[in-house]
């Protein structure tokens, strides 16, 4: 059955998907050697041999701004966000999937509008609301809106109603259960799956959040990381030297890059599937 | 049955508990900036200030008869139309490849990672990697294709990527792709792997074909996850803003060809010089009505045949 027309397809197949992951990781490892080169190497030619200029990339970059601050100043706000996000998420789409009370359809109705809505129309309103409640330069506004997110309410939904059965929660509900036991032991391991995929999408989104942040804070010690980034734009001395652009862009990289390692773990293959056969 | 039904009936209230946390944060949060931006739209306030007139819709004249608001949604939609058939079409592909019956391809768990790594990092990062890979005189993409060229003995006259209103639009429409392709596949390969492996078996059993068990299992069940992928993506992209904002520079011939609605929104939102902020809510708007309209259009025509 599987003859050699079959293996040449496959490796075909194989190289393909490979060229395409080299697709995305060059521009990360050109720009890890250029990191490591001085601005007239890097202008002159291109290699993948690393230089020894990374000290000196590293003097002009940390003259100029404190990363690690940047790095610091983003935890603090896209991992209580991220937290927020994911679980009142399930616990409204757990809510809307599973029980027939009558503000059910105008709340997801809303949702779904508001999933339409885009996040820069309510942009100006939100800033004037923010100047109003005095919470400009403050993380408040980029943390506790994050409890409503509709993408990842809708998404969850979805998830809950294809992956949850009614007659999964009965039995619970017969042995006694409450709803919030329920929720919290039955369903979140089976929506597990789904809710790790929008926390990864929400921490990212949170992450590299630039609109939001430049907008409400103003203060320079209280710079996320990719409004610290931005800055390097008005800068014409960094922009001098193509290396310490490159260095920064990496440091800013690697956290986020760690992270991952961690969650994608969480990206399980249908726990929901096999969890109740009917 | 019937009291089953009955039976599930008293908890069925319960669920306001369980929506309450996220209507009170919507409320504050999102309703009510929409609607304060809405009110300004109707007024004359130019920058946050108590006095204000009601000048009913003249901001929205204005949008619809500005040409460069046309310009810009122009450039929007061009920059978003080549970048969601780059990225959908890719991510479609990769989803069949990987659900695929036959073939069997493995490492779907590391693939998955690296062709995700270009969506982890922050646009800001990514628009200064590609300004800087892709300056036209001293990048070292040019440098590449420069070097393939004399290998293979044709003479390359640098493109100015970024510069050009020629280029600057696919360039970032193919970085967008690059960034968002792994984020699609990872969403429709969640919706494959959540279809139960017991459909696949006994269809299998059953005798059916790979491309029949595509069409009549997979598609139909992974449909709201794509349905969902490709409204995010519109949504998405009309309101792009970070890689063009600062990957164009105001001095560029190409400046005028990549300036998106958000970006012009922006400019009369909060730039200092340029602050309208009446105009600026006019506008975000009017970009609103125009998402309705297409997602609209959008979930119809994925969903119609369903219902």
């Amino acid at each position: 059955m599987n003859g050699i027309g079959y293996k040449i397809k496959k490796s075909i197949l194989y190289i393909l998907l490979i060229l395409l992951g080299i697709t995305c990781m060059l521009p990360f490892i050109l720009m890890l050697v250029n990191a490591t080169r001085s601005g007239t190497e890097i202008a002159s030619s291109f290699t993948f041999i690393p230089g020894n200029s990374l000290k000196d990339n590293w003097n002009t970059v940390f003259e100029y701004f404190n990363l690690f601050k940047g790095i610091w100043n983003s935890v603090k706000v896209a991992v209580p966000a991220t937290l927020l996000t994911v679980y009142f998420s399930a616990m409204t789409a757990y809510g809307l999937a599973m029980y027939k009370f009558k503000a059910n359809k105008l709340i997801f109705g809303t949702i779904l509008v508001f999933m339409m809505i885009p996040g820069q129309l309510s942009l100006i309103g939100f800033y004037n609301l923010c100047t109003k409640l005095h919470l400009v330069n403050s993380y408040i506004p980029l943390i506790i809106p994050a409890i409503a997110a509709p993408g990842t309410v809708f998404f969850l939904r979805q998830y809950a109603m294809s992956s949850l059965s009614k007659s999964l929660i009965e039995a619970a509900r017969i042995d006694g259960a409450s709803e919030f036991y329920i929720f919290h032991r039955i369903a979140i391991p089976i929506m597990a799956p789904g809710m790790a995929t929008m926390g990864i999408m929400s921490f990212i989104t949170n992450w590299n959040n630039y609109l939001l942040p430049m907008i409400v804070l103003n203060d320079k010690e209280k710079f996320t990381l990719p409004v610290m980034m931005a800055s390097l734009r008005a800068s014409t001395d960094i922009q001098a030297n193509q290396g310490a652009i490159y260095l920064s862009v990496a440091i800013s990289v690697i956290p986020i890059l760690l992270v991952f390692a961690f969650f994608s773990k969480y990206i399980i293959s249908g726990i929901s599937a096999g969890a109740v056969k009917e | 049955m019937k009291t089953k039904k009955k039976g599930m009936k008293k908890y069925d209230n319960m669920g306001y508990w369980f929506v309450l946390p996220f209507v009170v944060v919507f409320c504050i949060f999102s309703v009510y900036p929409v609607l304060r931006t809405l009110y300004i739209s109707f007024t004359d306030m130019r920058i946050f200030e108590p006095d204000t007139a009601w000048v009913w819709l003249d901001n929205y004249k204005r949008v619809l008869t500005d040409k460069f608001f046309w310009r810009a949604l122009g450039n929007t939609i061009r920059i978003w139309g080549v970048n969601i058939v780059l990225q959908l079409g890719l991510a479609f592909l990769l989803m069949m490849v990987f659900s695929d019956m036959k073939y069997k391809i493995k490492g779907l768990a590391v693939f998955r990672i690296v062709y995700y790594l270009p969506n982890l990092i922050a646009a800001t990062s990514i628009a200064f990697l590609f300004l800087t890979l892709l300056d036209w005189r001293y990048g070292t993409f040019n440098q590449i294709i420069n070097a393939i060229c004399n290998f293979i003995g044709i003479s390359y006259n640098p493109i100015n990527w970024l510069g050009t209103e020629q280029f600057a639009g696919v360039s970032i429409s193919v970085i967008q792709t690059w960034m968002w392709f792994g984020n699609s596949f990872i969403m429709l390969m969640a919706g494959v792997q959540g279809i139960s492996k017991d459909y696949f078996e006994a269809a299998a059993i059953d005798g059916a074909g790979r491309w029949t068990i595509f069409r009549k299992i997979t598609l139909p069940l992974i449909k709201p996850i794509l349905t969902y992928v490709a409204i995010t993506s519109l949504i998405g992209g009309l309101q792009m803003f970070d890689l063009p904002y600062l990957m164009a520079k105001k001095a560029d011939a190409s400046y005028n060809s990549v300036q998106t609605v958000v970006m012009y929104m922006y400019k009369f939102g909060f730039e200092t010089g340029t602050t309208q902020t009446s105009y600026a809510s006019a506008v975000a708007y009017v970009l609103f009505a125009i998402i309705c309209i297409v997602s609209i259009v959008q979930f119809k025509v994925m969903n119609g045949k369903e219902d």
